[in-house]
């Protein structure tokens, strides 16, 4: 028991906080440096990949997922229970402080940093003691008069809201700290790309995002319902390819009533209790597949971006290619399937062997395309990336590059060796959008407000007291400064001085013989003693 | 055509102003260098030059100069010259920022090297501010010019040419994050030449002789460091929050989350922890003072780390350090 007692009030000491602020401020960097999974996974897999052996051991100590690892999650929790610890009594103690009247003057008021002696008395102590509490009232004390044996003593006390501010900084923490959890337990996420045209577009649930994070708590039913499409893109650039402006037009539709808007940047689409970013864009190109039976096909496929100037890679894939055709040239299965790997260059550079954009505007677009015939391995039912050949099926010899690349302009078109043509119709702009709902935001953003009004006051605030004893044989004043404050010495005086001016109604001043003993403050006896 | 010519005039002018600033704020700091030379041959020490004066003379030994009328009025008006020194480097600067913003047409902080101007401008004018209020800590001046030169010198390192912003930037919210961050820099610049002069200064009055405590030795009183330090920092420690704050508010409009452990955001979040830490450890009669002040060191190095080697090193969304 006794142990419990003793860890309890380790854990809750100003000490063991300051060691865990440390460790947190510590814990933290390695997330700065190593990827992290819920940022960049395809990072952490590169890094697990080129450094297998040093990269599992990180792994196994959770360092690629850092901000939700044990060990982040133990320095942060324990510091909350201490600040628990410490803030509860605290609050206690305040509250009780507040509720009460200030306490009684201590015996010997020459024991207190400040001090002065032999003020001016009005002759009728009860009259004075009432006079030197309106005079702490007036400057905002809070201030009672108590009968002592030999008189009265005057208590004022003042700078309450520097522990208000103080545990309203902490509390607010908390309320910071519960927003955010609530935020990862019962929001949601996904990310998608988004095609132009109203064909392209989507609905709001869990099947139709590339990527989706339900907090733990979510349910798909929970999920507002709405649809979004992207009527058009504007992008402008500068010469040198920086960015200056996007703007996204989007049509959507919820509750039964559509609507448009333009989303930016910095402007985000609020649809009900879910929020629509726009991340990122880049091109589709548009090709149009002819197999050697005549058949068309038109396929749109957003390429990836790889870098600043747009160069887009993708692969164009035609599964339902020469159906019922059996040519068993590419592989025992016999299917004759089509596929492109692509690389969209929207301004080719002079040098086209760079094999990337000059320029993230549409100004000499190209479309390199790389033609594989075969079984695209489709049916398999395994997962695969739609943006890139499947290599397995080439390393097995089911699917074949044929001919020379194609370098095509928006229009032209191509023929392949058996006879198929492929054409490049042009491209339509596509974007990423994250939709997302976090509940906990709206207490974060109090919490945090009401954190900096806590922060203010804790620092603004300075906690004093003022005493005076007020007896037959004169008044005494003590200060007693309970927080580091320089310019309480000239308060204190001010206030001396104050008390020494006010002198009864009749104006004639009672000067009791003043103490010899020396108040140690310094000018304090020097002020009363002009 | 026209913007061209304004844009390339406007360069051209800024850079004249920019050498002329730098060379302001460098002259300042050598003269405080020279101070100390001439104090000590005329066997003086001014008043008003100690720190200036502590930096170099004190190598020689601890033996404290005697006041002569001669040399303080020498070191006097050379220290009133290099606070004008250090007011004509900031006018300078800010008509640097001034013409950037017109030659770009956006509020000047849209890169690295604009926060850096930024940061030190505020950084120099609140260490103006910090001379009229308490004219004893001019000492301080010879550490908080040198550091204003090696981020400006830093600054000109990362150089990037005035242009208009990312559309991610463009927001009203760049004003807001942008200029409280810095003036939080700025103001926490003159908090860690203080704590740095008060650690120095502490080990001097606590008998430590040799190089690096002697300089501290026509430093004011540890104590009155001390708490200049604290009120410098319990200054500027809202100011950071706030910032950190408008930048969530701003990432929540941007980037969709508010806080989303980007590296710029996490080392903005370790120098709030130090800075929190040191506030704390303040405030806590068991730890010693000194102790808490190395946090602020922490701190400042944090911050530190933010401004270069997170820019430069790391890859995150803040990544608006040059095009």
């Amino acid at each position: 028991m006794s142990i419990l007692r003793n860890g309890w009030r380790q854990l809750t000491s100003m000490r063991t906080a300051l060691v865990l602020l440390f460790l947190l401020a510590l814990a933290a960097i390695p997330g700065s440096v190593l990827p992290q999974r819920r940022i960049s996974p395809a990072k952490v897999s590169e890094y697990l990949a080129t450094n297998p052996s040093a990269g599992r051991w990180l792994d196994r100590m959770q360092l690629f997922d850092v901000y939700s690892s044990v060990w982040f999650s133990a320095i942060y929790l324990l510091l909350f229970v201490s600040l628990v610890g410490c803030l509860v009594p605290r609050l206690r103690t305040h509250v009780t402080s507040l509720l009460r009247v200030p306490p009684d003057a201590p015996k010997r008021l020459e024991r207190l940093p400040a001090h002065a002696d032999g003020l001016p008395h009005d002759g009728d102590s009860a009259a004075t003691a009432r006079r030197l509490r309106r005079l702490l009232r007036a400057r905002r004390f809070r201030a009672t008069v108590r009968e002592s044996d030999d008189g009265f003593t005057v208590s004022g006390e003042k700078g309450y809201l520097k522990e208000t501010g103080n545990l309203l900084f902490h509390f607010a923490l908390l309320g910071v700290l519960i927003g955010v959890a609530s935020g990862s337990l019962f929001g949601w996420q996904g990310n998608r790309i988004v095609v132009a045209g109203a064909e392209q577009g989507f609905c709001n649930n869990r099947q139709q995002y590339d990527e989706f994070t339900p907090g733990s708590r979510v349910d798909d039913a929970d999920l507002p319902r709405f649809c979004l499409s992207l009527v058009d893109f504007h992008a402008s650039y500068l010469d040198s390819g920086q960015a200056t402006s996007f703007r996204a037009r989007m049509a959507y539709e919820i509750d039964g009533r559509g609507g448009g808007r333009s989303v930016g940047v910095n402007n985000p689409l609020r649809l009900g209790e879910a929020t629509v970013y726009l991340l990122g864009h880049g091109y589709a190109p548009v090709v149009r597949y002819t197999d050697r039976t005549g058949r068309t096909q038109t396929q749109v496929v957003p390429f990836l971006t790889t870098d600043n100037f747009l160069t887009g890679s993708g692969v164009v894939a035609f599964p339902d290619a020469n159906i019922g055709v059996v040519d068993t040239t590419y592989g025992p299965t016999g299917k004759a399937q089509v596929a492109f790997e692509g690389t969209y260059l929207p301004t080719v550079p002079d040098n086209v062997h760079v094999g990337r954009s000059a320029h993230p505007a549409e100004r000499n677009p190209r479309l390199m395309l790389r033609p594989y015939f075969g079984d695209l391995g489709l049916d398999a039912g395994e997962p695969q990336s739609v943006y890139e050949i499947n290599q397995r099926q080439i390393s097995a010899g089911l699917l074949h590059s044929v001919g020379e690349p194609l370098a095509l302009k928006p229009g032209e078109s191509a023929k392949l060796p058996d006879g198929s043509t492929v054409e490049f119709l042009g491209t339509r702009p596509w974007i990423a959008v994250s939709v997302r709902h976090d509940p906990g935001e709206e207490l974060v953003l109090v919490g945090a407000v009401l954190l900096v009004v806590g922060l203010l006051g804790s620092l603004a605030g300075r906690r004093r007291r003022i005493f005076f004893r007020v007896t037959a044989e004169g008044v005494e004043a003590g200060g007693l400064p309970r927080t580091d404050y320089s310019g309480f010495t000239a308060e204190f005086e001010s206030i001396v001085q104050e008390a020494g001016r006010g002198a009864g109604p009749d104006g004639e001043l009672v000067r009791p013989a003043a103490g010899d003993h020396d108040s140690g403050v310094p000018g304090g006896d020097a002020v009363l003693r002009r | 055509m026209i913007t061209i010519l304004a844009y390339l005039a406007a360069m051209l002018c800024y850079a004249a102003e920019y050498a002329f600033g730098a060379r302001g704020v460098v002259a300042r700091a050598a003269q405080r260098e020279l101070a100390p030379v001439g104090g000590s041959s005329g066997g003086a020490a001014s008043v008003d030059d100690r720190g200036g004066a502590a930096a170099s003379v004190d190598d020689l030994g601890d033996e404290v100069p005697a006041e002569g009328p001669g040399g303080s009025k020498i070191s006097e008006r050379i220290g009133t010259a290099a606070v004008l020194l250090t007011a004509v480097g900031v006018v300078a600067q800010i008509a640097t920022l001034v013409t950037r913003a017109v030659a770009a047409g956006r509020v000047p902080w849209g890169n690295l090297y604009e926060f850096l101007l930024v940061l030190t401008l505020v950084g120099a004018i609140s260490w103006l501010v910090v001379l009229r209020l308490r004219p004893a800590m001019r000492p301080l001046g010879l550490l908080v010019t040198s550091l204003l030169v090696v981020l400006l010198g830093a600054a000109g390192m990362v150089y990037t040419q005035a242009g208009p912003l990312v559309p991610a930037l463009n927001s009203a919210w760049l004003r807001i994050h942008v200029t409280t961050v810095a003036t939080a820099g700025g103001v926490l610049l003159v908090g860690f030449v203080s704590a740095v002069l008060y650690l120095l200064r502490e080990g001097y009055e606590s008998g430590k002789a040799g190089f690096p405590w002697a300089l501290a030795g026509r430093a004011p009183a540890a104590d009155a460091l001390e708490r200049f330090t604290f009120r410098v920092h319990a200054f500027a420690f809202p100011l950071l929050t706030v910032g950190i704050i408008c930048g969530a508010i701003w990432a929540e409009s941007a980037w969709g989350r508010y806080w989303g452990w980007d590296p710029k955001e996490i080392w903005s979040f370790i120098t709030w922890v130090f800075y929190a830490g040191y506030l704390h450890a303040r405030a806590t009669p068991s730890v010693r003072r000194r102790v808490a002040t190395y946090l602020a060191l922490l701190g400042w190095t944090a911050l530190m780390v933010n401004q270069f080697i997170v820019n430069y090193f790391f890859t995150g969304l803040h990544s608006y350090a040059g095009n």
